[in-house]
């Protein structure tokens, strides 16, 4: 945004929360087309949604009955009425069909081994990216630094189900470490029983973050100031870690953040690997049990988290960087 | 990048000078050749292998790689090799054929967006920013539920999502083009709008959105696999890689080449896009 001279200060200042108020009007204004989605997201696909519940030989009056229980007897308008009214009132997609209770409630309870898988996978990548792109940083143009590049181009094709089953298969059929499946007792049990999957999970956003970590980390490698830092005798280890991969370590977990969507994704798909019961098991027992309301709530759910994390990022990165503030 | 003039001077001996290229562009020549062994080896997997890639042999399950089967054979004594090829058969052909409309789709939604920009551009974000919002495979997994397990299940689901990556990259490329100089004397001398895009947009945003398309085949094949794996894609008996992992998972602590194999042919399909994708980029950077 070009603005004169004089009143650059002041009118910075009104650009920079019109900037802000922007974003959060935009956030709220997806919000609202998710779920509009997730209400079409039953009517989009062709059949009939009772029939799927109740199979294929079911009788008339009982379709009919259950056409009623789900509200699609009623005029589409009148439906999107009722689900935005529960949505508001309740937070909440209506009952579970097979299990009676509220999908918020069932969801409620299969978050948190969800939410610590991601939370553990987020700590695993960036862990191990901060690793492997400091060995590529500083052995720049050696063999590692060849083989660490080689890296996001094999690993691109891999489908994040079948490396949790080569880690299974290396680190707990064989060298027996970690359990196969399912949840240990206990704190540590649980930590223990997550680390492979959470592991897992990571894999898929290593090489994203290794490939733009290792280009910031040369930038700051090259700069004056770690020049400086140098030529004043400070030993290079020193300004590795106090200055470099400290100031890589915000980027990495912003970056993160921005693939939350990604994340969360592969985290429904690995639990099933590893039979871990969290949302993504309740996701496919609902599918197969055709349970309309839990599936909508999940979609609904993740979608709201992942707008949430999205605009928290924005704006911590515009709260961070005031060079992009009433930009963009 | 400049645009495409109509009198660009193309040297006598062009095949020879595409040949060049390729040669100079080791990756994209690594890449091709990859593709190329696996695309003749399904092609010509019928006259290869002698075994039918259905049909069960019960007196042969489990049998570790031997000469007449090169790679063992699955729990219901199907010759593995021969399963990987006819499944690579299956996953490639979905994997072209469900890029077609989204590709076309995304890059003309994406140049309309970039060009008229103001409140169709506001309409088209909105909309790819809600679509983004669902993590991928949870809406991959819902639509492909939901449409019904098998191929038509996974075409439904990609012209539904595949479009939003080529919409982003055209519409940022075209918004780009159009604040340069030659956009801006084709409209002064009141040449239509559709006629600058189709003409003078198009040429230029096309080759960095085949670039996007390599990668993106790659995600969608994982996601074709994925869906497999999970029993929601392409139905048994029909040879798929993913659907092949399943089945050999159980066997992981006593035949655990079942399960490692088909993943390795998903990432060496996967490696070869990705240095065709690498080659192409490189190739017109060059250019």
């Amino acid at each position: 945004m070009i603005r004169s001279g004089r009143t650059l200060t002041k009118s910075a200042g009104t650009a920079s929360y019109r900037w802000l108020a922007t974003a959060v009007l935009r956030a709220a204004a997806v919000i609202l087309l998710v779920m509009t989605a997730v209400f079409f997201l039953i009517r989009i696909v062709p059949g009939d949604p009772a029939k799927m519940i109740l199979g294929e030989y079911s009788t008339p009056e009982a379709i009919a009955r259950m056409r009623h229980t789900l509200g699609l007897d009623l005029p589409l308008w009148e439906q999107f009425v009722r689900f935005v009214k529960t949505l508001f009132t309740q937070g909440d997609t209506g009952n579970s069909i097979i299990a009676g209770t509220s999908t918020r409630e069932l969801i409620a309870e299969r978050a948190p081994v969800t939410l610590l898988l991601i939370g553990m996978a987020c700590i695993a990548a960036i862990v191990i990216a901060l690793l492997l792109a400091t060995l590529a940083a500083t052995q720049k143009d050696k063999l590692l630094d060849h083989l660490i590049r080689i890296f996001p181009t094999v690993t691109l094709g891999m489908p994040i189900f079948w490396v949790g089953l080569l880690l299974i298969l290396v680190f707990s059929v064989r060298l027996r470490w970690f359990p196969v499946g399912g949840i240990g007792e206990g704190w540590a049990g649980t930590l223990h029983s997550l680390a492979l999957p959470a592991i897992t999970v990571a894999f898929s956003q290593i090489p994203t973050l290794i490939r733009s970590l290792r280009v910031q980390m040369l930038e700051v490698l090259e700069s004056d100031f770690v020049v400086t830092l140098k030529a004043a005798g400070i030993p290079g280890r020193v300004i590795l870690f106090k200055h470099v991969v400290r100031n890589a370590a915000l980027p990495t977990l912003m970056l993160l953040g921005v693939n939350i969507s990604y994340l969360i994704g592969g985290t429904l798909v690995v639990e099933q690997v590893f039979g871990i019961k969290g949302i993504g098991s309740l996701l496919f027992t609902s599918i197969s049990n055709r349970d309309f309301p839990v599936i909508q709530g999940i979609a609904l759910y993740c979608a709201i988290g992942v707008v949430i994390v999205s605009l928290l990022i924005e704006i911590l990165s515009w709260w961070l960087d005031p060079r992009t503030k009433g930009t963009s | 990048m400049k645009p495409i003039t109509i009198d660009s001077p193309t040297p006598r001996n062009g095949k020879t000078g595409a040949l060049s290229r390729l040669w100079r562009t080791p990756s994209l020549l690594a890449g091709s050749i990859m593709l190329a062994v696996l695309v003749l080896l399904a092609v010509l997997i019928p006259l290869i292998s002698p075994y039918d890639p259905t049909k069960q042999d019960l007196s042969a399950f489990l049998q570790p790689p031997s000469a007449e089967h090169w790679l063992g054979t699955d729990q219901l004594g199907r010759d593995l090799f021969t399963r990987l090829i006819y499944a690579a058969r299956t996953d490639l052909t979905i994997m072209v054929l469900a890029e077609i409309i989204p590709f076309c789709v995304g890059v003309f939604l994406g140049m309309i967006a970039g060009y008229y920009g103001k409140w169709l551009d506001t309409v088209i974000s909105l909309i790819t920013d809600t679509f983004i919002a669902f993590p991928f495979y949870l809406i991959v997994i819902i639509v492909a539920f939901a449409s019904g397990a098998g191929q038509r299940g996974i075409y439904i689901t990609f012209i539904l999502v595949g479009w939003i990556v080529f919409a982003r990259v055209t519409r940022g490329l075209t918004a780009s083009f159009r604040r340069q100089e030659w956009v801006a004397s084709a409209r002064t001398l009141g040449l239509p709008g559709v006629r600058i895009m189709l003409r003078h947009i198009l040429p230029n945003v096309l080759p960095q959105a085949i670039v996007v398309l390599m990668t993106d085949m790659v995600g969608l094949l994982v996601a074709i696999v994925t869906l497999g794996y999970l029993g929601i894609g392409i139905t048994p008996p029909t040879p798929d890689w993913g659907t092949m992992i399943f089945d050999g998972q159980p066997f992981i602590t006593t035949a655990w080449w079942l399960s490692a194999v088909p993943g390795f042919a998903v990432v060496y399909t996967g490696i070869a896009l990705s240095l065709v994708g690498d080659g192409l980029a490189d190739l017109w950077r060059k250019k």
